[in-house]
């Protein structure tokens, strides 16, 4: 892995793309979501990256509204506003799709993983596989999501 | 503190270290590697590594067990190491040095076997807001085991102990205290002869977590004047899972076992058992007899060119660090205390520490990020994590403008 490879792509810039910057400097959806009826905590114990992820469900069990709050790396912030732009109006059974799509176009790469779903800037995250260290930042706020619609205590960690 | 100027000779001869660490000699990314990471743990020469594997290769068999050749060459690697040790930190006694995995069981056994028979209700244990987090939850266990409360000396803004603040906090009711040498999170050196000096006018027993003291800085424990002492092989150019606990023999002999098993028993009965003497009481189980020879042959190696030397030739390095940094737009530097060694901290603009760190493996340079187990001092300063760059005897000025030069690729990225 060359600092640019032969193509003369910049794989530090196929990381760092222009909308992920964007949401990490503004991150989208940031604050405490008052009338939560979900939440959950996401922590990364390697970088001490740490959010916490609210939902509000309608009666219909469909995201009317979402939103996070805490510190990480510019991945994880931008990952975080990204997916509740990504959610927010879906049902959980959908989200849940999106949440194994996610997390399978990060770890196993050369399969099928969501073809059947919108991903839009989902896609500006492919740079990360790249950077296997940095996958856990990527998918923290979909562990997070999981765990807040399966109701669990205990946070969700990407150990 | 004013030092002098090291000679040429002196540069030169350690400059040509970086040669004997094969690690060192490859690409990362396409470029030559540079590693800053050695406070969380050093490489090792050649010597080591070959020490290890001669070892291996000629000499393994269990030690202090059999009539047989092998056993005895192994007996007599492991032992001499032994005696290596006691010669570097200048122990009075081989039984003085006991053989653990690292600093972190060392405390503990210090934490279960001297403090935790003494401790109770109304007993204080007293630490330091630097520590790293294996001086800390020791004593929260032990703590929790015996109704003891632990109490924190606090630190400034630059990162250096109040000191005034640790005369007053040492009580009758403080049984112990536990102070590390140097910080790993900040590279503070604490004034550790003082703080035991101060401890011992009130007859209270000390620890230093030398992890971070002895790749650095000679020790002699006896001058030092602690009654214990714990450090790791794997930060001084020795392999992982092998440590010491240096102990006052007369702690010691008064301390039980930490752990029981073959090795540490003279005799046993189901009826009972008669324990070894010092120090083999505390080293039940086989030991990890490749990875003592290892810390040998890495203490040899610190030698054959002087831990002054090494300790000189550092700080002069550390201080051309902190002034390549502090002179990058943006930067902030974590910890800038008077006396220090190997560790600058810093955050740059409002990069993550993660982020700087992707960024700077992708030229070639290891450094670490995070909280660097000292979550308190994160938490001193209002922040998550640092990034570190700490620095070794191989390391020179190279290393430091590549690391400066990364910087302003993130700062490219992140404008």
């Amino acid at each position: 892995m060359n600092a640019v490879d032969i193509n003369g792509r910049d794989e530090l810039r196929e990381l760092y793309r222009e909308l992920i910057l964007d949401h990490a400097r503004s991150p989208r959806h940031f604050g405490k979501l008052a009338d939560a009826t979900h939440t959950a905590e996401g922590i990364n114990p390697l970088c001490g990256d740490k959010l916490r992820l609210y939902l509000r469900l309608d009666d219909q069990e469909k995201i009317d509204a979402a939103s996070f709050e805490g510190s990480g790396c510019a991945i994880s912030v931008a990952s975080a506003s990204v997916m509740i732009d990504t959610v927010i109006g879906l049902d959980l059974s959908l989200a849940l799709e999106y949440f194994r799509a996610v997390t399978g176009r990060m770890t196993n790469p050369g399969q099928d993983h969501g073809d059947n779903l919108d991903l839009g800037k989902i896609m500006a995250f492919d740079g990360v596989r790249e950077f296997p260290s940095r996958i856990k930042c990527a998918t923290l706020a979909w562990h997070a999501l999981n765990c807040a619609i399966h109701n669990q205590r205990t946070p969700a960690s990407t150990e | 503190m004013s030092h002098p100027q090291p000679n040429d000779s002196t540069a030169i001869a350690i400059e040509n270290c970086r040669s004997d660490f094969p690690v060192l000699q490859q690409e990362i990314n396409g470029q030559p590697l540079v590693f800053l990471d050695s406070a969380a743990s050093a490489q090792q020469p050649t010597t080591v590594i070959d020490a290890v594997a001669e070892y291996q290769r000629h000499d393994h068999a269990n030690v202090h067990r059999g009539v047989h050749t092998l056993s005895h060459r192994a007996t007599d690697a492991y032992e001499g190491a032994r005696d290596k040790i006691q010669a570097f930190i200048h122990a009075a006694s081989r039984r003085e040095i006991v053989l653990t995995s690292g600093t972190t069981e060392s405390i503990n056994l210090v934490a279960q076997s001297y403090c935790r028979p003494r401790l109770g209700p109304g007993n204080k244990i007293l630490i330091s807001h630097l520590e790293h987090h294996s001086n800390i939850v020791p004593w929260q266990l032990v703590c929790e085991q015996t109704g003891a409360e632990l109490v924190v000396t606090p630190m400034d803004d630059v990162g250096q102990l109040d000191l005034e603040a640790f005369k007053q906090l040492l009580s009758t009711e403080v049984q112990i205290v536990s102070i590390g040498h140097v910080s790993n999170a900040l590279g503070t050196i604490n004034p550790i002869k003082d703080i035991i000096a101060q401890a011992h006018a009130q007859n209270i027993p000390v620890l230093i977590d030398g992890a971070q003291g002895v790749p650095h800085l000679p020790i002699d424990v006896q001058d030092l004047g602690c009654d214990f002492y714990a450090f790791s092989a794997h930060k001084m150019f020795g392999p992982t899972g092998v440590g010491v606990l240096y102990g006052r023999e007369s702690l010691l002999e008064d301390m039980p076992p930490y752990q029981g098993g073959g090795d540490m028993i003279l005799e046993v009965s189901f009826e009972g058992t008669t324990y070894n003497d010092l120090p083999h009481k505390f080293e039940a189980g086989t030991p990890n007899i490749s990875g003592v020879v290892g810390m040998g042959a890495a203490i040899d190696y610190l030698q054959s060119i002087g831990v002054s030397r090494i300790a000189q030739y550092e700080h002069d390095l550390l201080e051309y660090l902190a002034q390549q940094l502090a002179s990058v737009d943006g930067i902030r530097l974590i910890g800038t205390a008077a006396n220090k060694a190997s560790v600058q901290s810093f955050l740059l603009d409002d990069i993550h520490p993660h982020d700087l760190g992707t960024i700077l493996d992708h030229q070639g340079i290891a450094i670490r990020t995070g909280h660097h187990c000292a979550m308190p001092v994160m938490d001193y300063f209002g922040i998550s994590g640092t990034a570190r760059a700490s620095l070794a005897l191989y390391n020179n000025v190279d290393d430091v403008d590549r690391l400066v030069a990364g910087l302003d690729k993130a700062k490219q990225i992140f404008a």
